[in-house]
């Protein structure tokens, strides 16, 4: 295994290219998914049956399936069935944001509903409404008991981003799979890919650990 | 003040309440006793809504809870409550917690509502816990803390859910010594409690509860010294 420096240093560009397109579409997963994860989630928690099941079949068909499928079908049938066309960035932001708030809305679920009832009860027998309370204590306690399965998710959402290379949108990997394309060489590709990944994930569990400290109280 | 009517509570198929008629009056100190699982705290949960009532009414001045168009947000400012767990937001510091509920329902500003909140902490004994976290005080000092933060509504009735149960025997007294104080002041209290001393020596009445009903009620001296119905006599002689 004699690695060949110089075919590295040709797609340099492009893995650089690659990263930041990965971290893109990571990071546009995580915003929308956060956002929609808490409305899915709040929607499964509600009371009435009717309403609460079309959430709930949404976390169970975006966890019941594989993300190479989602992606799949919403690449080539989803966004043509609206666009005409297809475009594989647009899929795949959308592929991760939905598969992401399935699980993150089942986070913000068991987050809220691991915070003892005493504390509601405490806050209505003061005469605040239910979402005063909910904004003012159940929420701000809850937020700290998600961040560790939040960052758990997120950088599952990071290394499942390289799905998108398989309907060509010209992140990381896709870059991976082009040098391996051109040159028959599968470890300096891969390992380099693997590196870039690793660097992400673990800049990413830094920050939330950093995040979690300053929000711990004595 | 409070009228309770007919007042019936199930949870699914078991009735915890059956048929409970209560009216306390304006400053009146009224002390609910009774075996676990008498039903007690939710005819005390009931009084504020926190939990719904199955059939019946309840009045809070002249108001009728039960009825669906009533704003039970305002009715329950009036109705300050008390809990065996303290159930303070241990995610705010005492000073917060007291504050917190002025600023959100009566739009108090900061200002007005840290001053009312000291003053209580002065008045419960706490005023140096002020800019601590629940977590680091003692059960006594919670259980005074969450009266500062009932009070700090300046409702016209207090409920007493087994407020000294969770405490170290040593932490019953400064508890105790704190609701004296508020009854001497002409609160009107509803307190569901074990402790036979204070019901003595504070209330001005005492109901005994078994089975979701009503034994017997009268005034601490009758009740205690001459119990009338066997099951009251039975549940006295292994408390006293």
């Amino acid at each position: 295994m004699d690695i060949q420096w110089d075919i590295l240093a040709e797609y340099a560009p492009f893995f650089l290219k690659g990263t930041l397109l990965t971290i893109g579409l990571s990071l546009a997963g995580i915003l929308i998914g956060t956002v929609l994860g808490l409305f899915i989630g709040l929607g499964k928690m509600m009371k009435n049956k009717f309403l609460s099941l079309p959430f709930g079949i949404y976390i169970t068909f975006f966890r019941g399936t594989p993300m190479l499928v989602q992606i799949m079908l919403i690449h080539f049938a989803v966004v043509p069935l609206f666009t005409g066309g297809t475009n594989a960035i647009a899929a795949a932001i959308l592929t991760l944001s939905l598969n992401s708030a399935a699980y993150i809305a089942e986070i913000f679920r068991a987050g809220i509903q691991s915070i003892d009832k005493g504390q509601m009860e405490a806050a209505r027998s003061l005469g605040m409404t239910h979402v005063q309370a909910m904004r003012h204590v159940i929420l701000p306690q809850a937020f700290k008991r998600m961040i560790p399965p939040l960052g758990n998710e997120f950088i599952v959402l990071i290394k499942e981003s390289s799905l998108a290379s398989l309907v060509a949108a010209p992140e990381l990997m896709y870059w991976g799979r082009a040098m391996q394309g051109q040159y028959f060489r599968v470890w300096e590709p891969y390992i380099t890919a693997a590196l870039i990944y690793l660097v992400l994930t673990l800049s990413l569990s830094f920050i939330l650990s950093r995040l979690e400290r300053r929000l711990a109280t004595e | 003040m409070i009228e309770v009517k007919n007042l019936k509570k199930s949870f699914g198929t078991n009735e915890v309440l059956k048929d409970i008629n209560v009216t306390v009056k304006s400053q009146e100190v009224v002390v609910v006793i009774g075996p676990s699982g008498s039903g007690k705290s939710t005819f005390l949960r009931c009084i504020n809504l926190l939990e719904s009532i199955t059939d019946g009414h309840v009045y809070i001045e002249g108001i009728d809870i039960t009825d669906k168009k009533t704003d039970i947000n305002k009715v329950r400012t009036e109705v300050g409550m008390v809990f065996q767990q303290f159930n303070l937001f241990p995610h705010k510091k005492v000073i917060e917690n007291i504050m917190l509920a002025p600023m959100q329902v009566r739009n108090t500003s900061a200002e007005e509502a840290r001053k009312k909140a000291l003053e209580l902490l002065r008045k419960v004994g706490l005023e140096d816990k002020a800019e601590a976290f629940p977590d680091s005080l003692s059960g006594g000092q919670k259980q005074r803390v969450a009266i500062a933060r009932a009070l700090a509504m300046e409702p016209k009735i207090m409920l007493f859910d087994e407020p000294t149960s969770a405490l170290d025997p040593e932490m019953v007294g400064e508890v105790l010594e704190v609701m004296k104080q508020l009854a001497k002041e002409g609160m009107t209290m509803v307190v569901v409690t074990h402790e036979m001393g204070f019901a003595k020596e504070v209330g001005d009445r005492v109901i005994f509860m078994d089975g979701g009903l009503i034994v017997e009620e009268n005034t601490p001296i009758e009740l205690f010294d001459h119990p009338k119905e066997d099951r009251t006599k039975a549940f006295l002689s292994k408390v006293l």
